[in-house]
């Protein structure tokens, strides 16, 4: 169970998640798929139950899991102030990764050129979230947490995110995201989960659960 | 630990490079209120001459609030400091670099204000080695008072108001002993300059520890 402003936003998740498996999160707004994704990287604390991500025991010890966990959520954590550049460094320096990471993911999101000298506040809301996904695989996490993270992209940078996310969960990483595409989610991901009130209502296929699926 | 608070401190200063809001608005607005000031004791130079100190730790109060709830102002828009807890840095350590980062955009304030004071008010300085030793433990001790409590408003729908309410009362320390010793300093009195000066260093230390203490619980819960 987790308490949002003492809410019990998620109420008996009983979920397991493979090594290279892509699962969708749907449900409709306030179901907590956010909550579920903020839980799994440790940053809701839990009140009951048991739950480990990565081997790390979140009851005991929710930050431990952090540094190896990617998280995007609704908004892009970026400073509005900085150029994509000084973004980027930062992200790098704080994650301990060097120089030909940064370019790496500068170049897979389009992010290089004219565009690495402009505040990240001049930026459209979609290059805003290629910078966030940027800094996201310079920290090549060990299991992917996405919220919505096909909101604003253009079909190029829609197309370079499903190849990095095949790619992270080619290389074993369990990739969870929230999406309220069902198309989208239909292609990206290989299991859906259908989150009501806090709880698990349904999981299965992909294709199963975006044919059945009564849920916006 | 130092890693990680120089990161956060290089981040801030970089931000404050790109963004110029300490240098282009609040020094400005610290030297504007200097001409109030002047304008409402009827540049009266005695007079302004003998409130030097008070005026002096008053505009660092003033510029610290506003660079306190600005450094974590961009900390909680867009989540920022969630991704500062994923990165997984030692609390403590952002709390560090966050405060040398104002404590050096103090020190800007702090310099500002000192120039008007010696151009606009004709102030002379007595002792300057009182002065800068008292302005830079004064400011390093405001810089860590307003980061713990810019931490404990970050998020609060009414922090704007909110933060003035609790860092005031809690830094009046500083502001006593430094206007204390700048009085000394400026040869406005002949107290004992130097124990004002240790009485900052005391309050300094405090506020490190209960700083350290307490940065845990204030960014997780933040």
């Amino acid at each position: 169970m987790a308490l949002v402003d003492r809410f019990p936003a998620l109420a008996g998740v009983d979920l397991s998640v493979s090594p290279g498996e892509v699962v969708g999160i749907r449900g409709p707004n306030g179901a907590g798929k956010t909550t579920l994704l903020r839980a799994c990287a440790g940053l809701v604390p839990l009140r009951a139950e048991r739950a480990e991500v990565l081997g790390f025991d979140l009851m005991a010890d929710r930050r431990a899991v952090r540094r190896h966990v990617g998280m995007l959520g609704h908004r892009a954590p970026l400073y509005a102030d900085l150029r994509v550049a000084d973004q980027l460094r930062h992200c790098a320096a704080l994650l301990g990764a060097d120089a030909s990471e940064i370019s790496s993911a500068a170049e897979r999101f389009g992010l290089g050129g004219r565009l690495e000298s402009v505040a990240i506040r001049r930026l459209s809301e979609g290059q805003q979230r290629r910078v966030a996904l940027a800094c996201l695989t310079i920290a090549r996490p060990r299991l992917w947490l996405l919220d919505e993270p096909h909101a604003g992209l253009d079909s190029t940078s829609r197309a370079a995110l499903d190849e990095l996310l095949a790619g992270a969960a080619a290389a074993g990483a369990p990739v969870m995201l929230a999406t309220h595409e069902t198309g989208r989610a239909a292609v990206a991901t290989s299991r859906q989960v259908t989150l009501v009130g806090g709880r698990v209502a349904a999981s299965g296929g992909a294709h199963d659960e975006t044919d059945s699926s009564d849920v916006a | 630990m130092w890693r990680d608070a120089w990161l956060i401190c290089r981040k801030d200063l970089m931000i404050e490079r790109r963004a110029r809001i300490t240098l282009a608005q609040i020094v400005p607005t610290v030297l504007l209120l200097l001409v109030v000031f002047a304008f409402a004791f009827d540049a009266n130079a005695s007079l302004l001459g003998a409130g030097a100190g008070g005026l002096y730790w008053v505009a660092l109060l003033f510029g610290g609030v506003l660079g306190a709830k600005r450094s974590f102002d961009i900390e909680a828009e867009g989540g920022n400091l969630d991704a500062l807890r994923m990165g997984g840095l030692e609390p403590a350590a952002v709390l560090l670099g966050k405060a040398a980062a104002l404590a050096a955009q103090l020190a800007v304030i702090g310099a500002a204000t000192l120039a008007g004071l010696l151009i606009l008010y004709s102030v002379t300085v007595d002792d300057w080695l009182l002065l800068v030793v008292a302005a830079v433990t004064g400011t390093v001790a405001f810089a860590v008072v307003a980061t713990v409590y810019g931490a404990m408003a970050v998020g609060l729908r009414s922090a704007d108001t909110l933060l003035p309410l609790l860092l005031i009362p809690v830094a009046a320390p500083v502001l006593l002993a430094g206007t204390r010793a700048f009085d000394v300093a400026l040869g406005n009195s002949a107290d004992q300059g130097w124990s004002w000066t240790a009485l900052l260093a005391v309050v300094l230390v405090t506020y490190i520890a209960v700083g350290w203490a307490a940065a845990g619980p204030l960014l997780e819960d933040a």
